[in-house]
């Protein structure tokens, strides 16, 4: 869902004259989506950027990214970075697995916070 | 192994729980197109990431079709940025170290090596998973277009969840 609301937020910024890069680990999302310039990174979901505690993959990515920007001369071009997330080779099939169900939280209109200190911060005791 | 088809799979998982099958979006028209007026090397830079960050101090958001923005200045220290975003299960790692999807870090770092003019000031976030379109068109977009304009960027840079 992340992915399609970056490819809107793309074609209309680019549609007020902000060229944009959209990042991206949902290939087929943002085929559909058709941002102006993307670069598509083969990770599972949550590590757009980069692997975790991997400051130099972290760095190259976005370097990547930036660089797309000049780099990318033909619209709707999505550059494939060939890389591997090597912190488990059995993602896709782990992902892909439908016996892990639906993992969404429920949809309401209170905010949820990651610590209940980031609660107290906000909204007071 | 070939990539992984999300919408396929979505799809499916959502007509099990017995939801309305999801309309994704597929553009009919290829996009819009700017060109660079300048070097990227001389570009203010404005980032957008829709993983539900916030800072500490800041409200998180909501899970229903939250379309509201933080903007995040980029000197926060990362042991204050937070995460809330409909889909958890992708956030584990960003909550450890966030920046493997809100890379603040190499974006300062490629910033003081001149790769970029510079990064805006606030860096943008949104909880990316608004199911309704309209919304994202009428609400949500609108406020990011504001803050960019605000913040005079050259460039847009955007990253998902």
């Amino acid at each position: 869902m992340c992915h399609q609301t970056v490819g809107l937020i793309a074609r209309h910024l680019e549609a007020i004259g902000i060229p944009t890069l959209c990042m991206g680990s949902a290939l087929d999302i943002m085929e559909a989506s058709n941002p102006p310039r993307a670069v598509f990174t083969d990770y599972p979901l949550g590590h757009t950027t980069g692997m975790p505690d991997d400051p130099k993959d972290q760095y190259e990515i976005t370097r990547i990214g930036l660089e797309a920007f000049e780099n990318i001369q033909q619209p709707g071009t999505i550059l494939k970075l060939d890389r591997e997330w090597t912190l488990d080779f059995n993602w896709k099939a782990d992902t892909l697995d439908g016996t892990r169900g639906d993992e969404r939280s429920s949809r309401d209109e209170t905010p949820r916070y990651q610590l209940e200190e980031d609660r107290i911060a906000a909204e007071g005791a | 192994m070939s990539t992984i088809r999300y919408m396929e799979m979505i799809r499916e998982r959502y007509s099990q729980l017995g939801y309305p099958v999801y309309q994704w979006y597929h553009a009919d028209e290829p996009p819009a197109w700017t060109p660079l007026k300048k070097p990227l090397a001389e570009s203010r830079v404005g980032v957008l990431c829709t993983a539900g960050t916030y800072a500490k101090g800041q409200v998180a958001y909501y899970y229903k079709d939250d379309t509201s923005i933080r903007s995040i200045p980029k000197d926060t220290m990362v042991e204050d940025i937070r995460f809330s975003h409909l889909t958890e299960q992708y956030l584990p790692a960003a909550r450890k170290d966030p920046n493997c999807v809100f890379p603040l870090a190499p974006l300062k770092q490629l910033e003081n090596e001149g790769m970029v003019g510079e990064i805006a000031d606030d860096v943008l976030s949104c909880m990316g998973a608004v199911y309704s379109q309209r919304r994202t068109r009428e609400e949500l977009i609108p406020r990011v277009v504001d803050s960019f304009r605000t913040q005079g960027v050259d460039l847009a840079f955007l990253i998902p969840l």
